[in-house]
């Protein structure tokens, strides 16, 4: 029997016996949001514009007289489209993300606040350069903290991505090799590029994309390079090495300089998968581990948001010998001002060409920048010790329960576990993500790196607190319990809790549907 | 450090617990040779007020275009943004999240992205757009390596009215991997001149409309010409908007399309993030490069969304990808979508009519001046003009004038002999006024 005040309303809940499904599809705060194209909007416009005079008439045929398929919304029936979609994702801001190896950390908004100047971000690219002085001098700054955090003597600011700087750097090696006279279509071809098997997917798809063979290095029982392997490989074929270090194991090579040294050995450049930069910033600089190339994922270590995949940046450092390689544009210093240099054809270099029409990510840029400012020196070495702290925390925590990929020794900023310890439960790693979605958990990344069966990678990054840690690695210890202790259904239909369940990817790629269609078939699409 | 939340005593609980007795013991995996002892040479902590300051003076030393009248464009348009739409993308559930690998907490950006996919393709007139690409420079070079796959041919022929820069940025890329390409002498006109050009090796055709020069060219004879020899026709837009106004790619014949998508939503940013635009016919999908979201049901039975055909990716095929791009123009998708919502179609053409009406005011009134040659025969908010000096040198002067007059077609391809081309472009943002002003100005400065 509930409480009632005064005029009969219950001041407390009725038990609840059962849990009726909705009537409308409707659940709560979540909205249940068609798409726009469902909507009365066709026709309707949220942005109020003076009417033209003309019908562009003036152009004859060239005129589009066909409708082309594009609902409109008012401005609060947009406002209300997109916070109802927000509210179906899962955010940095929310909870921990510990998709290792994307560095998922706090994005802080100052960044944002200084991108939107509009002294940076309502500048042309192509404005006369006298009048973009500051901005040039941003990026001069920008490459002076990026070479001296990595003690390179150069860098390619340009590529718009991590997989765009790979190929800036394998680009910079090729140029490279021909201009010794080892091109790929020279008489003494260097043609292969070397990646671990743990290696991102990226780095084989970018030595192939430039038309390299790719060949790959075996891995050793503690989860690094096996150098006999290496050395085995190593010939005068062989353009490059592309390693990740720390790796994707979360383990840092120990052995990095004498695989940098039979690299230069051979002949062979070392491009370094910089991804995980994050965990050795202001502690270790890749120079000093003798890498020729490594690019910088501006969205990881230095918290350009995400933005659900982009946009990136992916500034590439580069040695001596590479330097001369790099792409067009970049910013010289003249002494009386800043030189944007368009044309490689105006400088002695031997630059590769262009990776894009313009200068690169420049609200990247300046995001990077005010967060590098903000830590300076001393807050980024202890960035990476707190990144590398906290992973070690968490495999501590789990490792009685769960099993580690690599026991024996540090992790540096994430921790590998493998599915071993799921052994005769039934219960793969997919269906222990799921569940940690019910426990209001975005899960860490799966089945990545391949060297590791049903990986589990776990990158916290340092911007969580010891109370997040602890919450999460409850949630963890909780359901590794559960797990063993035979709650298979917790599991297998996980997630009972989110916005939708288990989603069909299967059908997906059977019978493609990409885009919304009218009932009619019509649409308005073009065929 | 405002952003680091560990206390000095949460360390040492953590190191304990970790069973070490200092930070340094977790990295012993690193050479002693290549361990820093103390913080790099650079600036320390700095304060959000530090910061500010010191930003913001770099800032202010730049000239903005909504300050001072601006006709600037070759590739990268002004246009005015409503508010709304970077006030939504800045939402924590979209500005921090990652790539949607976890269909059942990211319904919100699966569902954005399919949207956009579908206002993509029915903007560009083409049956499939993906979830974009880096830029649209990058989006050419994609296009070109795509066709080479579709048709087992390896040639490229590149019109002379392609942006300069999308040239150069395709041609590193494609010849690195062997493929040819035959870029034609630079025109105002020169669309058409492809179609000599066709033989049986051509895996495609390159053709920009509107082109560098502004021009608008109804590329259906081309189409014609390209599929009868078994080629690709790739339409590269450099200029959204232009499709609220103009024939689509896809109604001209395009089979590929490679776009630029800055003017829809996305500041100028001195060049960047902007967002590649990429769709094509429906029996190329399987070809294409970048992400695709799809339709499909849960466990349920409802209506969702995922990632889909992957298989095409890097991250399952590795060196057998379609391409090595990963993460792409996330958040640029969703101001260009929402956008778009906002302006619909009727929003959209009035949008285009505006810009169309602005740039013909402006032609009419450079046209008047003496020496002045109005280059571009028809054009939808971009032309270029011929000038009786240097363009370089009078857009330098005109800056000093505090008007930002345009893009010397030599600052693009200093070796076309065009250095007295000048590429003026005008949007809704441009007002009657800063018309006048560049008038009178740019006469004065050519009188002298």
């Amino acid at each position: 029997m509930s409480t009632m005040n005064t005029v009969g309303r219950p001041t407390t809940p009725n038990a609840v016996l059962t849990k009726p499904a909705t009537l409308t599809g409707g659940r709560g705060l979540l909205q249940n949001e068609g798409l726009i194209f469902e909507g009365e909007g066709w026709g309707k416009t949220g942005v109020d514009l003076p009417a033209p005079k003309g019908d562009g008439s003036d152009l004859g045929d060239l005129v589009r007289r066909d409708p082309i398929g594009l609902p409109g919304l008012s401005e609060p029936e947009a406002m209300r489209h997109y916070v109802r979609l927000s509210q179906k994702n899962h955010a940095i801001d929310l909870a921990i993300y510990p998709l290792g190896s994307c560095t998922m950390k706090h994005n802080p908004r100052l960044n944002e606040k200084m991108a939107r100047l509009p002294g940076f971000s309502d500048i042309h690219p192509l404005q006369p350069q006298s009048t973009v002085q500051g901005a040039l001098e941003l990026m001069d700054t920008l490459s002076h903290w990026l070479t001296t955090l990595t003690g390179m003597p150069a860098v390619a600011l340009s590529p718009k991505a991590g997989a765009h700087g790979e190929l800036c750097g394998l680009m910079a090696i090729r140029a490279a090799h021909r201009a010794a006279g080892h091109g790929l279509r020279s008489d003494k071809p260097r043609n292969k590029v070397l990646v671990p098997t743990s290696a991102h997917g990226t780095n084989p798809a970018t030595a192939a994309f430039v038309g390299y063979t790719v060949v790959e290095i075996a891995q050793t029982e503690d989860g690094r390079v096996d150098l006999a392997d290496l050395e085995a490989k190593l010939g005068d074929d062989v353009a490059a090495i592309m390693v990740t270090n720390p790796n994707t194991c979360g383990l840092f090579e120990r052995d990095i300089l004498e695989i940098s040294r039979l690299t230069h050995e051979a002949g062979a450049y070392f491009y370094c998968d910089g991804a995980n930069f994050n965990a050795i910033v202001g502690r270790v600089r890749p120079g000093d581990l003798g890498v020729d190339a490594m690019h910088i994922n501006l969205h990881k270590t230095f918290s350009t948001p995400h933005g659900r995949g982009g946009p990136g940046a992916g500034p590439v450092v580069l040695s001596e010998a590479l330097a001369p390689f790099a792409p067009a544009p970049w910013v010289v210093n003249t002494g009386d001002g800043f030189k944007l240099v368009e044309r490689e054809e105006d400088e002695a270099g031997q630059a590769f060409g262009r990776l894009c029409a313009f200068q690169g990510q420049m609200g990247m840029y300046v995001r990077a920048l005010s967060y590098m400012m903000s830590h300076g020196s001393d807050g980024l070495r202890q960035v990476a010790e707190d990144a590398v702290l906290n992973a070690n925390y968490i495999k501590a925590r789990l490792e009685d329960l769960m099993s580690p990929a690599f026991p024996e020794g540090p992790c540096m900023h994430e921790a590998l576990f493998d599915d071993e310890w799921l052994k005769g439960t039934e219960i793969t790693t997919l269906d222990f993500a799921k569940a940690m979605i019910d426990e209001g958990f975005h899960p860490m990344t799966m089945y990545f790196p391949l060297v590791v069966h049903g990986a589990m990678l776990i990158e916290p990054t340092e911007t969580e607190s010891k109370a997040e840690l602890d919450r999460f690695i409850h949630a963890m210890r909780a359901l590794a319990g559960a797990a063993k202790a035979g709650d298979k259904d917790r599991f297998k239909g996980a997630p009972f809790h989110a916005p939708m369940k288990r989603l069909d990817e299967t059908r997906a790629a059977r019978q493609p549907v990409l885009r919304w269609t009218a009932p009619d078939g019509s649409n308005m699409a073009a065929e | 450090m405002r952003y680091l939340p560990l206390t000095p005593d949460d360390r040492e609980a953590m190191l304990a617990a970790i069973g070490v007795k200092s930070i340094d013991d977790l990295f012993v995996d690193v050479p002693g040779a290549a361990r820093l002892d103390g913080p790099v040479d650079l600036p320390r902590v700095a304060g959000e007020m530090e910061v500010e300051r010191a930003l913001g003076a770099l800032a202010a030393k730049n000239a903005t275009a909504g300050n001072v009248p601006f006709f600037c464009g070759a590739g990268a348009y002004k246009h005015h943004v409503p508010a709304t739409v970077d006030h939504i993308i800045q939402r924590s559930e979209f500005l921090t999240s990652y790539t949607p690998y976890q269909p059942e907490i990211a319904q919100g950006t699966l569902q954005y992205l399919y949207e956009f996919q579908t206002q993509v393709a029915n903007l560009t007139g083409m049956p499939v757009a993906n979830a974009s690409l880096y830029d649209g420079s990058t989006a050419m070079a994609e296009g070109v390596l795509m066709a080479t796959r579709v048709t087992r041919r390896n040639k490229a022929v590149i019109s002379g009215g392609v942006h300069p820069h999308y040239v150069k940025a395709t041609e590193t890329v494609v010849h690195a991997v062997g493929v040819e390409t035959q870029a034609l002498p630079a025109a105002v006109d020169a669309e058409a001149a492809v179609i000599d050009q066709i033989g049986p090796d051509t895996a495609c055709v390159v053709v920009q409309t509107p082109n560098i020069f502004g021009t608008a060219t109804d590329v259906t004879k081309i189409a014609e010409a390209a599929h009868a020899a078994g080629a690709l026709l790739i339409v590269v837009v450099t200029e959204a908007v232009s499709m609220g106004l103009l024939k689509s790619p896809g109604e001209m014949g395009a089979d590929i399309v490679a776009a630029e998508g800055q003017s829809i939503g996305n500041a100028l940013n001195f060049g960047g993030p902007y967002v590649g635009l990429f769709a094509t016919r429906d029996k190329l999908v399987r070809q294409m490069p970048g992400r695709l979201t799809g339709e499909t049901v849960d466990a349920d039975g409802e209506r969702g969304f995922v990632l889909t055909l992957s298989t095409r990716e890097q991250h399952i095929r590795r060196d057998k990808a379609t391409s090595n791009i990963c993460t792409n123009s996330g958040l640029c998708t969703l101001a260009f979508s929402i956008h778009m919502s906002l302006l619909g179609e009727t929003g959209l053409r009035r949008l285009a009519l505006l810009n169309h009406e602005k740039a013909v005011a402006t032609r009419d009134a450079l046209a008047a001046i003496p020496g002045v040659e109005v280059l571009t025969p028809r054009f939808f908010n971009e032309f270029a003009i011929r000038l009786p000096k240097p363009a370089a040198e009078v857009v330098e002067q005109l800056a000093n004038h505090h008007i930002l007059a345009g893009v010397p077609y030599s600052r693009l391809a200093p070796d076309a002999g065009m250095d007295d081309v000048l590429l003026i472009a005008a949007t809704e943002t441009t007002l009657d006024a800063d018309i006048q002003i560049l008038a009178k100005t740019l006469a004065r400065v050519l009188a002298n």
